[in-house]
């Protein structure tokens, strides 16, 4: 296969970015898009020119290291999958793609593909998390836990942080990230003592943060490579309101 | 014993060793936990746990990790589930029995009095997650269900579907966010440890790159505690994460601390194969799958021809004609079986013509009988993910044709050695999950990995750390304008330095595929005298090769993925030398170590109880000289040691 490659470089968080593209010949359809971007930095490399710059580390869909926006789609034109989990086999043979970084306020851009996520790290940080210290926990089965709850709770715990969601969004609203950590606690007993304080501290967190507010397209939940529906918003947006 | 390795293993009953020890180890007061300072390298389950349960003490910690957020560590990926022996599946599941398991798991080359408190310390940490909002799968009643993995006759792993890891590390990575906000521990993502700073003999801090910056930057404490995980990755191929690397303990070890067991790593049996030239990694299919697939080969040649010549589908093998090998040769266990013992007999079965893709290497995981016994739904809800996975990579839909799996380097049993208490021979320095040695023997079973870096780093090392620590209340925090730190920046500059030259033209994975394609070969599954002498030699040519030949573009001031790559590259060679030195001295075979000059008749481990009963932990001694080799002679006082047999 042969591809024309349009790559988003930009030397650094400052610098003017502009696109550039590479012709890339000989991929095999089974690779994935992250191999492809290796091939590709090796013939820079070959030519000793500076390799294109992206996140990436488990290559299994888990980590969600890996953010890349293909040709206008967060994650790529494949449904359900992170960008390592994109196959070659889903492009026509001698296309042009074009390969863009997350794109948001809340999300600045560290070098070409590479942006800052730190902002998610925040979020949590604002109350995303049970308060218990570590130590005199009860035996696990002492309250036990509708099995539909347990699976709805790891449903929205799946979340795996990319970004994909803040990046498909008009507003760069991050409430779907936000809506995952908020309902996967809300579901379990353990996690629904604190939901109301919770929702506020990570919401005014998001809003400090630079995101943008939420106008219910359901774009993000479109592109979210683990099916976190959107419903978790309208969750999110009761526990807020039991807050206030 | 040798003088130098003081295991600490206290005394008393088995049963007793821990609680006693506890009461033994002295406190820091909690006005004293805010004047000292620790340092934690990696934030997977051993790391973050560790760094959470230090802040809720009071100390100051400071964590650092390579990639964007502490989520991300490689733990994230684990997929089937975390021991426990918490008996809920009344199946007569005891503390014991877990300890007897790992530790006959583990093939006899573990230490008894640390596997007891591991198995000792499980059930807490279950209780620990579920108290964090861990979605653990439960049944129908609201209770934790439970699965089987490797090397048991129990249910006693606990899941969450076949994120496990993650579900996991969210817990922890939750109770590190915390203490985070509350400004008891400071975070430095992007950042990856270049070397232990060590002053008057112990570890006083680091220094690590700023991998945006390029810049060295120094942090000072008053202990070090390594959390980066395993170094798999030597292999190339393996189903580690692409950053996953054996550097920070490379440091430790050329700064002091032994080196114990390298040649212990772990093939995993039911990897996907690599699928295409190019291909970066290999992808695990968790061992939750050997609970209801069946793994076989066909029985007839002819069969296997027509396979490979896609003439013939697998479901049209008669089951007359199907070689169900595993439950074949061990009943008793069957598909479940350890992992090192599963490998071998794949491996068996490809080496003798009957692999079934198109090399020849790989054999069947098939559930078409679990799927007429529990029906679509049922499957789909045990494995769908890994089933989506499996198609995305392969195309093939694994409810209508069985997978094909193969084995791949996925885990190492060796580490930095440690004392009882997690201390490496530096003091100061603690080594706890993947990234020492304790628990795993020759070979570790499933599912209890997880299960020891959250011991380790909920339940051990806050004990143990302030027993060292009791000691240091009256010393200041570290001046990171030390003469030993700028000396150690310079050597790490010049390091640096040395890779950036125009006239070469070799990239970092153009050494690292070299390296891996003798590791596998001749240092994996299948190991012999004339094997492993051959990799020393090559290992040697390539080191010299690399210096020559490697070339880094872009600039070191900048976020450069070469860079960071050559420079794991580059200590992933000195490991495998340690590696092959390590497997040619242990002349024994034994979990995952196998020496093709010690078998069975029938193929398997013959391990040599007299000789090498030890665990091997290796000093550094200097770059031209061979590492000196202490033994740790194990002794166990509670259990009958036996030929490890699984089929009866
Ligand atoms: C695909 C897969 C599935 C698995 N499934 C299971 C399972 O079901 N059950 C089970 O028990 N085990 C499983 N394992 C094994 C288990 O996941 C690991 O052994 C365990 O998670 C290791 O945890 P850790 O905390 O020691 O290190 P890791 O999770 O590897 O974390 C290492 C940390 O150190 C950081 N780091 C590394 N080097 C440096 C450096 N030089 N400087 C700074 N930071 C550094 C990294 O950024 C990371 O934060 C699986 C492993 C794999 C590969
Ligand atoms: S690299 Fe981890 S999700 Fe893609």
């Amino acid at each position: 296969m042969d591809f024309n490659i349009k790559v988003w470089r930009q030397s650094s968080p400052k610098a003017i970015g502009r696109f550039e593209t590479y012709f890339l010949s000989v991929i095999s359809p089974d690779i994935s898009f992250v191999e492809m971007m290796d091939n590709l930095n090796k013939q820079l490399s070959d030519y000793k020119q500076d390799v294109i710059a992206f996140d990436h580390d488990c290559r299994e869909g888990i980590c969600g290291a890996c953010s890349l926006y293909i040709n206008g789609y967060a994650h790529g034109p494949d449904s359900e999958v992170t960008t390592c989990q994109l196959y070659m086999r889903m492009f026509r043979d001698g296309s042009t793609i074009t390969v863009e970084p997350w794109r948001s306020r809340g999300f600045p851009i560290i070098k070409d593909l590479v942006v800052d996520r730190q902002a998610f790290d925040k979020i949590l940080q604002a109350g995303g998390f049970v308060s218990v210290d570590t130590g005199g926990a009860p035996d696990a089965n002492t309250i036990p836990i509708a099995k539909i709850d347990a699976d709805k709770s790891l449903d929205a715990s799946s979340c795996i942080g990319c970004g994909a969601c803040v990046a498909a969004c008009k507003n760069g609203s991050a409430m779907l990230f936000i809506a995952a950590r908020t309902s996967a606690l809300s579901f379990l007993p353990q996690g629904s003592i604190e939901r109301a304080a919770r929702a506020k501290a990570m919401v005014k967190k998001m809003d400090e943060l630079g995101f943008g507010t939420c106008c219910n397209t359901g774009a993000c939940a479109l592109v979210c490579p683990k099916k976190i529906s959107i419903e978790h918003i309208a969750r999110l947006n009761r526990d807020f309101l039991l807050f206030t | 014993m040798s003088c130098k390795l003081i295991s600490k293993v206290p005394n008393g009953p088995l049963s007793q060793k821990w609680t006693s020890h506890k009461d033994s180890l002295r406190l820091v007061s909690p006005n004293n936990k805010r004047k000292l300072e620790i340092i934690v390298v990696g934030t997977g389950l051993g790391g973050s746990s560790a760094a959470a349960s230090l802040g809720e003490l009071g100390y100051n910690v400071k964590v650092f990790c390579i990639n964007d957020s502490p989520r991300r560590a490689h733990s994230i990926a684990a997929q089937g589930g975390i021991n426990a022996a918490k008996n809920y599946a009344n199946d007569n599941d005891s503390v014991y029995r877990l300890f007897y398991d790992t530790i006959k798991g583990g093939d006899f080359r573990s230490r008894e009095a640390n596997v007891y408190r591991l198995a000792e310390l499980s059930n807490v940490v279950i209780d620990q997650c579920v108290a964090q909002g861990v979605p653990f799968a439960r049944d129908y009643g609201g209770m934790l269900h439970s699965r089987s993995f490797g090397g048991t006759q129990v249910s006693r792993t606990f899941y969450a579907r076949a994120q496990t890891g993650q579900q996991l590390l969210l817990g922890a990575y939750g109770a590190l966010n915390r203490q985070i906000a509350k400004g008891n521990v400071k975070v430095y993502t992007r950042r990856e440890m270049m070397d232990l700073v060590v002053i008057n003999g112990e570890a006083r801090g680091i220094l690590v790159r700023n991998l945006v910056s390029g810049r060295i930057e120094r942090y000072g404490a008053h202990a070090v505690v390594i959390a980066t995980g395993g170094y798999s990755n030597v292999f190339f191929h393996s189903t580690n994460a692409m950053h996953s690397n054996g550097s920070a303990i490379w440091q430790c070890y050329k700064k002091g601390a032994f080196f114990a067991n390298p040649s212990f790593t772990q093939i995993h049996p039911t990897c996907i194969p690599v699928h295409a030239k190019h291909a970066s990694k290999l992808t695990l299919m968790s061992e939750s799958l050997r609970n209801d697939g069946r793994i076989w080969t066909p029985k007839k040649k002819e069969d296997v021809e027509r396979l490979r010549l896609n003439t013939l589908q697998p479901s049209q093998i008669l089951e007359t004609d199907r070689d169900y090998f595993l439950e074949e040769q061990y009943p008793a266990f069957g598909n479940l079986v350890p992992r090192d013992v599963a490998t071998r007999a794949c491996k068996r079965q490809c080496d003798a013509g009957y692999g079934v893709n198109k090399i020849g290497k790989a054999v069947f995981l098939d559930f078409s009988d679990a799927l007429l016994r529990l029906g679509r739904d049922e499957i789909e809800d045990r494995y769908g993910n890994l089933f989506q996975m499996y198609q995305k990579i392969t195309t093939v839909n694994p409810i209508n044709q069985p997978m094909m799996i193969y084995p791949a380097p996925h885990y190492t049993m060796g580490g930095l050695w440690v004392d009882y208490n997690l201390m490496t021979t530096i003091p100061g320095l603690y080594a706890i999950g993947e990234a020492n040695f304790s628990d795993h023997g020759a070979n570790r079973l499933g599912a209890s990995a997880l299960m020891q870096g959250l011991v380790d780093g909920y339940f051990i090392l806050p004990y143990t750390i302030g027993d060292y620590l009791a000691d240091k209340i009256k010393v200041p925090f570290t001046d990171v304008n030390h003469p030993v730190f700028d000396e150690t920046e310079v050597t790490i500059k010049d390091r640096i330095s040395s890779l950036f030259s125009d006239n070469r033209s070799n990239s970092a994975d153009f050494f690292h595929q070299a390296l891996g394609r003798i590791m596998w070969k001749k240092v994996g599954m299948d190991r012999s005298d004339a094997g492993l002498r051959f990799a020393l030699r090559k290992i040697e040519e390539l080191k010299s090769a690399f210096l020559e030949g490697i070339y880094v573009s872009g600039s070191r001031y900048d976020l450069n993925y070469e860079l960071e790559k050559a420079l794991r590259v580059s200590d992933f060679i000195e490991i495998a030398q340690l590696m092959a030195f390590d497997a040619l001295n242990r002349k024994e075979s034994c979990g995952s170590h196998f020496r093709r000059e010690m078998q069975t008749k029938e193929g398997e481990c013959l391990r040599d109880d007299i000789s090498f009963m030890y665990v091997s932990a290796w000093e550094f001694n200097g770059i031209d000289n061979p590492p000196i080799l202490h033994k740790e002679i194990l002794e166990y006082d509670y259990i009958n040691i036996i030929e490890r047999n699984y089929i009866l």
